[in-house]
């Protein structure tokens, strides 16, 4: 059985899974959308209170929470929206230009 | 799941919907989507239903899926039928012992595919009876094929169907009030509601709906700033206004209990919602006054017979 990760646009149609299935769960995971960014957030830890109001805002779940504790963004997924800084009641999260994190 | 909601306890789950799904940035469904599926037990397995829309054509391009539960798209017009069908196969199935532990069944389809096209499955399988939940993301036009308008689109707003100009100016119909249509179907449960604060009214009523037996319905408003025309940055704050404004009321109808989920302290001017938005802002130009006098006139009414409903 053929997994997601080595389909692509060479791969003969003989070896695609049935029905075009997918058997694997989240393989979506793969796939960079960070690049879309033309605003990157930056997450400023020391100013967080990890009261988690941006993580359910956060329409591409690149709001990473470990232990209580959330985590600086995954830039693999985030699209630079800014809703996060919108939401966010204190100076955790400022927008800077530009699809790279930087301070 | 314990009775008190918990916004630190939720957000630590794993995300049902991951990452690397190509809707917009700052859309809305994929806000909806992730609040109601943080509304299952964790333990418990899901199967999504999807009809045609900009979710299903974002969230699940082959080989690539942004579901962690099983996922099945059809057509636009019978995600519910879908669903029915895979809820009595499942039942067959449990009955016979062949499959264990429990899975709920969640339909998700936009304005469109459940105002308009999708309306005769969602109301057969309501009628049937049939244990799912069908979650109608509510962004108010085919954003999908590229904002033509819908029976959700609200009154004036400009689409691409309804364009603004010398011959028209924006839709000249009402929306439909489907959430009302889906109480007349005396289903156990129907909510409307919308990604807010902390989440705790689409998270409760989220999981009441996954978790009552039966056929539950969630009409959720998402904001759609491509659509709407309004920066993409202020969801939070534009589905507030709509609350507010009481453009778009929470509440939730529990066997024929009607319950007011939110009064706003102050209940605003429905321009606050429209002025942030492209979509109505031909109704701001000099000699339409009568447009937002209109539509104010119209919220009022609807807010009125809500209150009296809820008793509130």
């Amino acid at each position: 059985m053929i997994n997601a990760q080595d389909i692509n646009e060479k791969t003969p149609w003989q070896d695609l899974t049935p029905g075009g299935e997918i058997y694997e769960a989240g393989t979506a995971r793969a796939f960079n959308t960070g690049v879309w960014r033309t605003n990157t957030p930056v997450f400023h830890a020391q100013a967080c209170k990890h009261c988690m109001l941006c993580v359910p805002f956060c329409p591409d779940s690149a709001i990473p929470v470990k232990d209580g504790k959330r985590l600086d963004f995954n830039y693999m997924h985030c699209k630079g929206c800014g809703i996060c800084e919108n939401v966010c009641p204190f100076p955790a999260i400022t927008m800077v230009t530009g699809g790279v994190p930087h301070d | 799941m314990s009775k008190i909601y918990n916004l630190k306890r939720e957000v630590e789950k794993p995300p049902r919907l991951t990452g690397g799904h190509r809707l917009c940035a700052g859309c809305g469904a994929g806000v909806v989507v992730s609040g109601v599926l943080r509304a299952l037990n964790q333990e418990d397995r899901a199967v999504v239903v999807n009809a045609t829309s900009c979710l299903e054509v974002s969230t699940f391009m082959y080989p690539y899926t942004a579901y962690m539960d099983s996922f099945i798209h059809s057509a636009f017009e019978n995600s519910a039928a879908t669903c029915s069908g895979v809820e009595a196969a499942y039942n067959a199935l449990k009955r016979r012992g062949k499959v264990d532990g429990t899975v709920k069944f969640i339909t998700f389809a936009g304005d469109g595919g459940t105002y308009d096209i999708g309306f005769q499955s969602l109301s057969g399988a309501m009628e049937r009876g049939h244990d799912m939940v069908y979650v109608c993301y509510d962004n108010e036009a085919y954003m999908n094929t590229g904002i033509q308008r819908s029976s959700s689109t609200p009154l004036f707003a400009r689409t691409t169907t309804t364009p603004v100009g010398s011959a028209g100016q924006g839709k000249k119909q009402n929306k439909k009030d489907l959430t009302e249509i889906l109480v007349a179907h005396n289903i156990p449960y129907v909510a409307q509601t919308a990604p807010l604060g902390n989440f705790k009214d689409l998270h409760t009523k989220s999981h009441k709906a996954i978790y009552t037996e039966g056929p539950c319905f969630l009409n959720i408003l998402s904001p759609c700033p491509r659509g709407w025309d309004y920066p993409m940055a202020q969801l939070a704050q534009i589905t507030k206004l709509a609350v507010d404004t009481c453009v778009w009321p929470l509440y939730e109808v529990e066997e024929g209990i009607w319950r007011l989920s939110y009064i706003p302290k102050k209940k605003l001017p429905v321009e606050e919602f429209m002025r942030p938005q492209g979509r109505f802002r031909h109704m701001f130009q000099k000699g339409n006054e009568w447009m937002i006098e209109e539509v104010q006139k119209q919220v009022d009414q609807r807010w009125e017979s809500l209150l009296e409903k809820t008793g509130a």
